[in-house]
This record gives C-alpha cells, sequence and structure tokens, in this order.
C-alpha cells in the first residue's frame, strides 16, 4: 500500500516534469500519436524503482494520503499561509530599510500540541517563511526553539499564543 | 495582458530579491541574516516563478508553467528547511548572537563552549 501510494505520486511528478504529450507529434493526415510512448513507459519504470527503494522515507499512513477532508484543509491553508508570507516579507523589507534598523532578536522557546513528525516539520517551515521568526531546533518532538527578529515576548505561553496558534488551527487538521 | 502581469510579477520578485540581499549586508549577525536571505529570497523567486508560470499557460508553454509550478512546490519545502539547518549548525558551531539580541532561551538546552566571532570566521 504504501509502495503503491509511492508510485502514483512519483508517476505523476514524472509526468508533471517530462509532459509526454505534444500535439505537434501528430501527422497532418492525422496518423501518429501525440502520446511520447517512450517517456511513459521510463516513467512507469522509474516510479517502480522509486517504490521499491524509498519505501520507508516517504509516509506512514498511505491510507490518509488522499483523504479529500485534508485537502480542503491544505486549500484552505495555502491564502492564510501566503498571507502571512506576504507580511513577512513587507516586515523584513521595512526593517532593512530603515535607517536606525529597529529590530531586537533573541531565540526564544515554544511549545505545539502537533503529535505527527510531518506536522512538526509543516510548522517549523511555516514559521521560517511567516513574520519575523525563523526555527532553529526541534526537541523532544514539540519544543520549538524560535529565533524572533523583533521579540514581543520571552514568556514561553505568550510567544507560544503569538508564533504558533496561528498555524496550528490548520495544521491540526491536515496532519491529523 | 498575461505579458505586462508576468513583467509586473518578475519585477517585484527581483525587488524582494534585491532587498533581501540589502538585509544580508546590514543585519548583524548569522540569524538575522538568514531571516532576511530566507524569506525575501523566497518570495522574490516564487513571484519569478509565477511570472514563468502565467506566461507559460497563456503563451502556449504548459510544460514549462507547469515545471515551473514545480519548483514553487520544491523551494517552499526545502529553503526553510536549509535555513533552520544554517541557523542550528552555526548555534553549535558557537558563532553568538550579536548585540542587540535580548532573550537567548537556546542557551539552556544547547551551551556554547567555544564563541566565535563571525566577523573573523
Amino acid at each position: 500500500m504504501r509502495r503503491v501510494a509511492i508510485f502514483i505520486v512519483s508517476f505523476i511528478v514524472w509526468c508533471a516534469l517530462v509532459w509526454p504529450y505534444n500535439s505537434a507529434n501528430i501527422a497532418p493526415d492525422g496518423t501518429g500519436t501525440a502520446w511520447d510512448l517512450q517517456s511513459i513507459v521510463l516513467g512507469l519504470f522509474v516510479a517502480f524503482l522509486t517504490a521499491l527503494l524509498f519505501k520507508e522515507a516517504f509516509t506512514t499512513q498511505p491510507k490518509n494520503m488522499f483523504s479529500p477532508l485534508r485537502i480542503l484543509w491544505l486549500l484552505l491553508y495555502l491564502p492564510v499561509f501566503l498571507y502571512y508570507c506576504i507580511r513577512a516579507n513587507l516586515q523584513v523589507v521595512y526593517l532593512v530599510l530603515h535607517p536606525d534598523m529597529p529590530i531586537k532578536p533573541g531565540i526564544v522557546k515554544v511549545k505545539t500540541k502537533l503529535k505527527t513528525e510531518s506536522g512538526v516539520t509543516a510548522l517549523a517551515n511555516s514559521i521560517t517563511l511567516t513574520p519575523g521568526t525563523l526555527t532553529v531546533d526541534v526537541v523532544n518532538g514539540n519544543e520549538l526553539y524560535v529565533h524572533w527578529l523583533v521579540v514581543e515576548s520571552a514568556d514561553e505561553d505568550k510567544a507560544t499564543e503569538i508564533i504558533v496558534s496561528r498555524f496550528e488551527f490548520f495544521l491540526e487538521k491536515i496532519f491529523v | 495582458m498575461s505579458e505586462i502581469i508576468t513583467a509586473i510579477l518578475i519585477t517585484v520578485g527581483v525587488l524582494f530579491n534585491l532587498f533581501g540581499c540589502i538585509g544580508l549586508v546590514r543585519f548583524p549577525d548569522v540569524y538575522t541574516r538568514l531571516q532576511a536571505a530566507t524569506k525575501c529570497v523566497t518570495l522574490g523567486t516564487c513571484l519569478t516563478l509565477i511570472g514563468v508560470v502565467i506566461y507559460g499557460f497563456s503563451g502556449g508553454h504548459g510544460a514549462m508553467g507547469l515545471k515551473a509550478l514545480l519548483c514553487i512546490g520544491f523551494l517552499i519545502i526545502t529553503a526553510p528547511t536549509a535555513a533552520h539547518a544554517l541557523a542550528r549548525g552555526a548555534y553549535k558551531y558557537g558563532v553568538k548572537l550579536k548585540e542587540p539580541t535580548v532573550v537567548d532561551l537556546y542557551q539552556d538546552i544547547s551551551p556554547q563552549q567555544t564563541s566565535i566571532d563571525d566577523e573573523e570566521t
């Protein structure tokens, strides 16, 4: 089951990269095919190899992978993430161009309720791409050390509320 | 029309990249510099790629647009991971947080024995 999931995903990525369809290949009289059979067969072979070799590295619960509810939450999460990402960039641009550079950097500790490894990874990556924060380390699976460009509060609970809670709501539902 | 949007997106993307580079020069230490580098460069490059996607799909180069779309996905996953690895590596190696730093709770669990000034290294 895990291998099948990896096989499907790698084949889709292969097709997106190679694009084995070209209508220019059809001869003017309608013969010939638009599908590039060579690369499709090669893609199937490569996807098969990938599934064979990287079973461990990919996913633990293939059943959840194509669950529509998770994908829906992911689609809802994207605009939220994009909003914070753009805000982060405007903040950094402001700090960079400000003559006095009003930064107050420091490393604070935050806690997360997320259980799965991929959930914590997604949270850490989201934190890095959003306003003024950069994940330095994850300890014990649920404590994140975050470098903050403008420290608003060194207190653990307050920092958690400011940094983590805005993503946790969505990520909890995506990475069940 | 789509060419104008493409041009605007690529220009804004390159501008963000430029601001990221200015931040790289102006900020005081490794960690703040990483912040400028990852955020601005990720969004800047993504905007540039979105420009390519729009150009590709509207101009009949669907394959090119799709590849650019994939690149955006890879970039969003890998750039923060790399930044995290660099920050952690720098801290473990002993690079200090510079002057305006107000708090460092990471010190408690990962004390720095050696002190290295990143200006010299």
